[in-house]
């Protein structure tokens, strides 16, 4: 009753004394003890899991007591494997078991926050005005809009109610979209594969609006366009179970147990199985420790590496000896055999593009797309062919887009691989090589530009007379270097012969010993030999973060090819970076981009909006002729990058986005007034130069993005490449800029673009982030909105590292006044429905979209690259510039139809990766499921999508991973193509149903369906290529196999038709700031890496308090001993890292671990935690990307050309960082700018002193 | 007015200070357990804290016998062992002086700590920084004291307050007029120490209660604590 009455008990108390009376047992209270045994009890626990920024995805025990999440554990229910395969759990990782720190931090966001200076002025005009009016007041008046842009990142947020944000953003919207257009709405969030819904919500919101969503795999430079080149899909990989079915395991730039934590347990127990595993990587990384041989290689030549690795695997296994089960791989399964055409250059021989059916008389037969059909020669008759499975076969016809050895009338073929076995005759042919290009940091070797090889070639017959031609497999041998007894120079007989790609070679350039790069390469090969492929290459981002990335991935790619590991068991590549697998895809995606309601939705790639938006193509330094081959064909190669970029906008290769000058509102109405179609209206504008496309002039204020939302992302704390031309350029505020613009060096202009003098800055209107935490995004935002926790939400979640599917739950209610994004954007959408009559009504909007991978239209453009801006060729939409498409918003509807499944599910049907199906079924069983809606008006009779619970019943029953009786229905419409029965894959689960409440009580496994090319079952684990190998579905590439041959005209001319050793670019960003602000400490100057980080991202951030409690408690970077000792740098010191991009501060870890002559800083450290001012800018810390600028490739930009068509988030240009070089050097005079906020000097940028004065 | 502040602080505020401190320390001993604790930032730095901590609480305890014994035997037992009251003034001036001394260095070093660490000071509640100054307030007035002892080396003005002391606690309504005319230093020490017993169960003081003297009379080592039932009779 009373703690204190209660021990008043001198007459009862007892005490016992034993062992002798050294001790005593008493009846003293126990009470006490319940603090202790409370500390672990609860009242429930529920089922969530991380998600947006992790590719874990692990099941987690959420624990709630008395309404508080208090901590979570790992869940260990997942489904049971097969018998000799190791469980999948437990899964998780410390990132994980400290997320629930954030519900109730400091940290988070509670209430939605806005700008003060832009919600006075939003009040003030709202007492006359209307809300569109009151918005447009205040952005059409520049000392207005100055008055909260300029102040972006200097504070000054106060407390809003939700109806007063949620007005101001639906107005922003309405005033935008009547202004400028609806593609002025932007809005960037990344991975939905961590939490469907929530992504789902933006992105529904944003295109029923007919707003833009930005993709992000490339901007991230998580995207390996290497994987669309060869494969025509973007990263299929492997699940990590299938890590244990493997024999040998290169782990290249992948630190598994650091980054995968959950799924090392696999790799460990591959090793305990027997597997033999080499670790490649610049750094002692902890996966080092895992490795069999390290292979300590420079940063940024694993392509010298992989190619030697190549050339020694080649020789052993293809040349000096053959092995049947290598040879019949590449004979069936690769492009091999296909013929290339060779033409005369300079009085030298190149290859030029594949031989198709259309350049033979009478088009080999073929009459379907004979344009895009490749030959080879039948190995029994020697005659030319056309094996099935070409692209060409795909579109136009049934039955027939399969690898079976056939031609079209269905008779068997054995193609050749090398021209050598026939009547041929030897020619020398020229080989781009790079590896001499001389670099400060790198080293080069001596050879010539030109390396001509002999090999067999053959004369062929053809429309245009007598060519010359050779099979990929002869150029591909010669590529290496590799003797086979033809003679002629530039290649090795030994290996310890310096010929590029020689192991020899390759020591000089790597720094690995060449014995070593023997020995991996030889045990690589030979156990896939004896394996039947399985040797696998677990990679990571540090390979793909290169400006030359695709010649790292390519050099892999083909070792793995020439063994016959890709499509086996325990074999293939396995790029586990940023992308997380979306595994219902199909049922995911109609709802996300609104498709029920509209099609096709906007989207635009990330990489090129960024570089043309924050303007730092205008900083650009890398000249296209410093990468373009020396043996390119003749061809207008002038320019600078974003011209590449414009035209391949103009050509419909790349999306674009804001799309043309005028408001796309306003276009069918001039199509009407001008008798036209609009499509033919925009195609006869834009040839005239009536029409004008905003890429050419991204600083005009007409073609700037008005509006941003960020949601489920850092941008400009964590990815936003650039970071201080963002501020600059498209924010407008104090920026560390440190460089200067092509005007101001009086360097050559771009040509496509309009250069204005003043860059444009601050083009945003109004930027929305939504987040639980105040990130550094979140600082620099007009308006911040509170959003759930992935505690306090239900939503979907998918992994490519496990076959489950699992969701997010809410444990406890979103607290304070947060929302989850769901219910966010529906308010966002209610808000707008009420806002737009004002200024808009039912609209009619003009799409512009480009050439989609995938549909009937990815074979645009088969033989040569034609210009219609230059009169080369008619613009005929979808063929030679954007297809056009006209789409009907009903604005004032908004809400209505975001909260329903629109009709065009049941008129249309769905559809992935060019296979289409009806759904009518589905969406009458969503009715049921949801409820239709009851209110009179225009989405009467409709499935709800009320709650985000009805969003995820509809991805769950749309897609055939989750849907068994859609996944037969998708497996017969791919029949029809391929002519093969696929179904049986499916039909053992046709009755299976997973639906949200099923997967909330465990993960489920998904169905096997032909959106992935692996299959789920008792018999194998996921492995990427597997349908391609054992069901004979083609590659979605030109030839339908594994493309090593890139013969797009820009792939040679950038020499990239093979793959080659192409040292790091020179960014030049060094040079122009060195020993231009000294501060007395002596420098260094390192390559910049920025690896994925120990204590965040992967399931959490950098701010949170535990991983800050283990690491340095704020930024670091990493340096080597003897780096730190030329800079008089010690542990722990305060150091600056800058160039011309700008400068960050941190404090140096200094450690054997690093390489000389680099530095890592973990990515996405927080500039909100312990981050001073730097010396230089006189600007807070600075982030990672502080110091670094974005160089797009000309090659990615390439499409309307089958697997290089572009597709959201499959292929496009991506935002490569690792060639970048800094300035490293100590603090002197450390300033924690803990300074009132001064309006007159934060325009003025410059060292600390000075604005210290 | 002066007679009436004098009784109010030596006649009623003793029993305000006394009965706060009684049921203030029950109260919270009952319904705030997680409370009662020392609130130590050892944890926090441990520098200055070996000397600072024991120099303190070692000269404070001999403070606190001293003035519990001094004030509360009762003269006729002085009287009847024989111990002059002159002796035992000059006594208390020099343990007390003493000890007051090692009390002094000691709660300077834990000042010094608590108000200039910066951690400590984040970490510090109002009560715990104000106890510690009110104490070194308190200690300073009783140093003081000593000089104006010095002046009545008899110890007849001790008397007074052993008076005083022994009338409050056996409830003499007049007690407080022994004190009427003593030194005003006196008195201020007086209202000082009577203020500590006000606010002692609001503050970490409170660990007084705990001082875990009971461990010089334990028996055994190892304590095993059980829900069964014990024989007393075993």
């Amino acid at each position: 009753m009373s703690h204190f009455l209660d021990r008043l008990t001198f007459f009862q108390r007892v005490k016992q004394p034993f062992s002798g009376g050294h001790g005593i047992t008493t009846n003293e209270d126990r009470r006490w003890e319940d603090g202790y045994r409370k500390r672990w009890q609860h009242d429930k626990i529920v089922r969530s899991t991380h998600g947006a920024n992790c590719t874990g995805s692990c099941s987690w025990k959420i624990y709630v007591k008395g309404g508080i999440v208090t901590w979570e554990t790992q869940q260990t229910d997942y489904p049971r494997t097969r018998p000799d395969l190791p469980n999948h759990e437990p899964r998780g990782c410390p990132r994980g078991a400290s997320y629930s720190w954030y519900l109730y931090s400091a940290n988070r966001v509670k209430y939605p926050l806005v700008r003060s200076a832009l919600v006075k002025l939003y009040r003030e005009a709202r007492r006359t005005m209307t809300p569109v009016a009151a918005w447009a007041s205040i952005v059409r008046d520049p000392k207005k809009r100055d008055a909260y842009t300029t102040k972006r990142g200097h504070g000054g947020f106060v407390r809003a109610d939700w109806n007063e944000v949620n007005e101001i953003i639906a107005a922003a919207n309405a005033h935008t979209i009547k202004d400028h257009g609806p593609d002025r709405v932007v809005g960037f969030s990344p991975i939905p594969a961590m939490s469907m819904v929530s992504y789902a919500a933006g992105a529904r919101y944003l295109s029923l609006l007919g707003g833009v969503c930005l993709s992000f795999y490339d901007w991230y430079c998580d995207l390996p366009p290497s994987s669309p080149q060869t494969w025509g899909e973007q990263t299929d990989v492997a699940e990590s179970a299938d890590w244990y079915n493997s024999g040998f395991l290169i782990l290249w730039g992948s630190n598994v147990p650091q980054t995968r934590t959950p799924d090392a347990h696999f790799y460990t127990e591959a090793r305990y199985r027997g597997a033999k595993s080499a670790v490649i990587c610049p750094d002692y990384s902890e996966a080092s420790k895992f490795a069999d041989i390290w292979l300590s290689v420079k940063q940024g030549t694993d392509s010298a590496l992989a190619m030697a690795m190549g050339h020694v695997i080649l020789k052993q296994f293809h040349v000096d000896r053959k092995v049947d089960y290598f040879t019949d791989y590449v004979k069936r399964y690769t492009d091999m055999p296909m013929l290339v055409k060779l033409v005369r250059q300079d009085g030298r021989l190149v290859p030029d593009r594949f031989v198709r059916s259309s350049d033979i008389a009478g088009d080999l037969g073929e009459t379907n797309n004979a344009e895009w059909k490749t030959l080879a020669f039948d190995a029994q008759s020697g005659e030319l062919v056309a094996p099935l499975g070409s692209v060409g076969f795909r579109w136009g016809e049934k039955g027939k887009w399969n690898l079976e050895a056939k031609r079209s009338d269905g008779t068997g073929v054995d193609l050749m691989l090398s021209l050598a076995d026939r009547q041929h005759e030897l020619a020398d042919v020229a080989f781009p090589y790079f590896g001499n290009i001389e670099h400060d940091h790198f080293v080069s070797s001596d050879h010539a530009s030109v390396l001509e090889r002999r090999m067999p070639v053959a004369k062929l017959a053809s429309k245009d007379g007598e060519i010359l031609v050779a099979s990929v497999y002869d150029l591909f041998l010669a590529n290496y270097g590799v003797d086979r007894g033809f003679g002629g120079a530039n290649v090795a007989k030994s290996f310890d012969e310096d010929v590029p790609y020689t192991p020899a070679w390759a020591e000089k350039i790597t720094g690995v010993p060449r014995d070593q790069i023997i020995q991996v390469a030889h045990e690589f090969a030979l156990n896939a030999e004896k394996t039947n492929g399985r040797s696998m290459v677990i990679i990571g981002a540090a390979m793909n973060h290169w400006y030359h990335c695709d010649m790292n991935y390519r050099g892999v790619i083909n070792m793995l090819v020439m063994c016959g590991c890709v499509g086996q068991s325990g074999g293939g590549w396995a790029h586990y970076v940023g992308q997380e697998k979306l595994r219902p895809q199909a049922g995911w995606a109609p709802v996300a981009f609104a498709l029920d309601w509209g099609r096709p939705s906007r989207q635009q790639n990330g990489t090129s909006f960024f570089y043309a938006h924050s303007d730092q193509w205008r900083y650009e330094t890398l000249d296209p002729k410093d990468i373009l081959s020396p043996t390119a064909p003749a061809g207008p190669w002038d320019g600078a990058l974003i011209d590449y970029n414009v035209r391949a906008e103009r050509m419909g290769w790349l999306p674009s986005a804001p799309q043309l000058e005028i408001n796309p509102l306003s276009i069918a109405a001039k199509a009407a007034a001008a008798g036209l179609e609009p499509k033919d209206y925009v195609a006869q504008g834009l040839t005239s130069g009536e029409l004008k496309m905003s890429c050419e002039d991204p600083d005009n204020p007409k073609n700037w993005p008005r509006n941003l939302f960020v949601w489920r992302s850092n941008l400009l704390g964590s990815s936003g490449k650039g970071h201080e031309y963002f501020l600059k350029h498209l924010l407008g505020t104090s920026h560390g800029v440190l460089g200067k613009n092509l005007g101001e060096q009086g360097l050559a202009k771009p040509k496509e673009v309009r250069w204005h003098e003043q860059g444009a800055e601050g083009k945003l209107d109004l930027l929305v982030t939504l987040d639980f935490r105040m990130s550094t995004t979140c600082v620099y935002s007009d308006i911040v909105l509170p959003a759930a926790t992935w505690y306090e939400k239900d939503d979907l979640n998918t992994s490519d590292m496990h076959p489950f599917i699992h969701p997010l739950g809410a444990a406890v209610d979103p607290i304070w006044e947060s929302r989850t994004d769901w219910e966010i954007y529906k308010g966002l959408a209610k808000a707008f429905s009420e806002v737009a009559p004002e200024v808009l009504g039912v609209e009619t909007d003009v799409v512009l979209a480009p050439i989609m991978h995938d549909s009937a239209g990815e074979i645009a453009q088969a033989l040569d690259v034609k210009e219609w801006k230059k009169g080369e060729t008619p613009a005929v939409p979808g063929r030679t510039m954007p297809s056009v498409a006209v789409v009907q918003r009903d604005y004032p509807n908004t809400y209505e139809r975001f909260t329903s499944l629109g009709p065009l599910m049941e008129n249309l049907g769905n559809g992935i990766k060019g296979i289409a199906w009806e759904t009518k079924h589905e969406v009458e069983h969503l009715r049921q499921l949801n409820g239709v809606v009851l209110e009179e008006g225009p989405t009467k009779g409709l499935a709800k999508l009320n709650t985000a619970i009805d969003a995820a019943e509809a991805v769950l029953m749309m897609a055939p991973e989750t849907n068994g009786e859609v996944a037969v229905r998708a497996w017969n419409s791919l029949s029809k193509t391929t002519g093969l029965e696929h179904a049986h894959l499916a039909l053992p689960k046709e009755d299976e149903k997973i639906r949200f409440r099923d997967i909330v009580a465990q993960p489920r496994k998904i169905i096997s369906a032909p959106t992935w090319s692996g299959l789920e079952s008792e018999h194998v684990c996921y492995n990427a290529g597997y349908t391609n190998v054992h069901e004979f579905i083609p590659w979605r590439t030109l030839t339908g196999r594994q493309q090593l041959y890139q013969d797009h005209l820009w792939m040679r001319a950038f020499g990239e038709g093979l793959c080659v050793y192409r040292p790091p670019i020179d960014t030049r960003t060094v040079k122009p700031v060195i020993d231009k602000h000294p501060n007395g400490e002596k420098q260094v100057v390192l390559n910049f890496i920025t690896p994925h980080q120990k204590w965040g991202i992967h399931s959490t951030y950098t701010d949170n308090l535990l991983m800050l409690t283990l690491s340095r408690g704020g930024p670091i970077v990493w340096i080597s001993e003897i780096d730190a000792k030329a800079a008089g740098i010690v542990d722990n010191d305060w150091i600056e890292a800058y160039n011309s991009n700008g400068a960050l501060t941190a404090r140096a870890v200094v450690s054997q671990r690093v390489k000389q002559g680099m530095c890592l800083m973990y990515h996405a450290q927080e500039k909100i935690v312990n981050a001073p001012g730097s010396e230089t800018t006189g600007r807070r810390g600075g982030i990672h990307n502080s110091v670094t600028r974005v160089v797009p490739k000309p090659t990615h930009m390439i499409g309307g050309y089958a697997q290089q068509a572009y597709g959201f988030n499959y292929y496009g240009t991506i935002g490569t960082n690792r060639d970048e070089f800094v300035i490293v050097r100590k603090i002197k005079k450390l300033d924690w700018l803990e300074r009132p906020y001064d309006p007159a000097k934060q325009k003025t940028r410059g060292p600390l002193t000075s604005a210290a004065e | 007015m002066a007679q009436f502040l004098n009784q109010m602080m030596f006649g009623w505020y003793p029993y305000l200070c006394l009965t706060v401190f009684l049921v203030g320390s029950w109260a919270r001993f009952d319904r705030e357990q997680y409370t009662w604790r020392t609130g130590s930032s050892q944890l926090l730095r441990r520098k200055q804290l070996m000397w600072g901590s024991n120099l303190f609480h070692v000269g404070i305890l001999i403070i606190f016998m001293g003035h519990f014994v001094g004030l509360l035997t009762p003269i006729a037992i002085f009287d009847a062992i024989g111990i002059p009251h002159g002796f035992k003034q000059v006594m208390a001036i020099v343990v007390g002086g003493v000890a007051g001394l090692m009390c002094l260095v000691g709660i300077s070093l834990l000042t010094h700590r608590r108000l200039t660490d910066v951690r400590i000071r984040k970490t510090s509640s109002f009560g715990d920084t104000a106890i510690l100054l009110v104490l070194f307030a308190q200690l300073l007035l009783g140093l003081l004291t000593i000089f104006v002892s010095l002046g009545h080396l008899d110890g007849h003005e001790m008397v007074k307050f052993m008076n005083w002391a022994q009338g409050v606690l056996t409830l003499q309504v007049d007690s407080w007029k022994w004190l009427v005319d003593v030194h005003p230093i006196f008195k201020l020490h007086l209202v000082l120490g009577m203020t500590i017993f006000l606010v002692f169960p609001f503050t970490r003081l409170v660990h007084i209660w705990s001082a875990p003297v009971w461990y010089f009379g334990r028996q055994g080592y190892q304590v095993v604590r059980t829900r069964k039932q014990l024989n007393a009779a075993e």
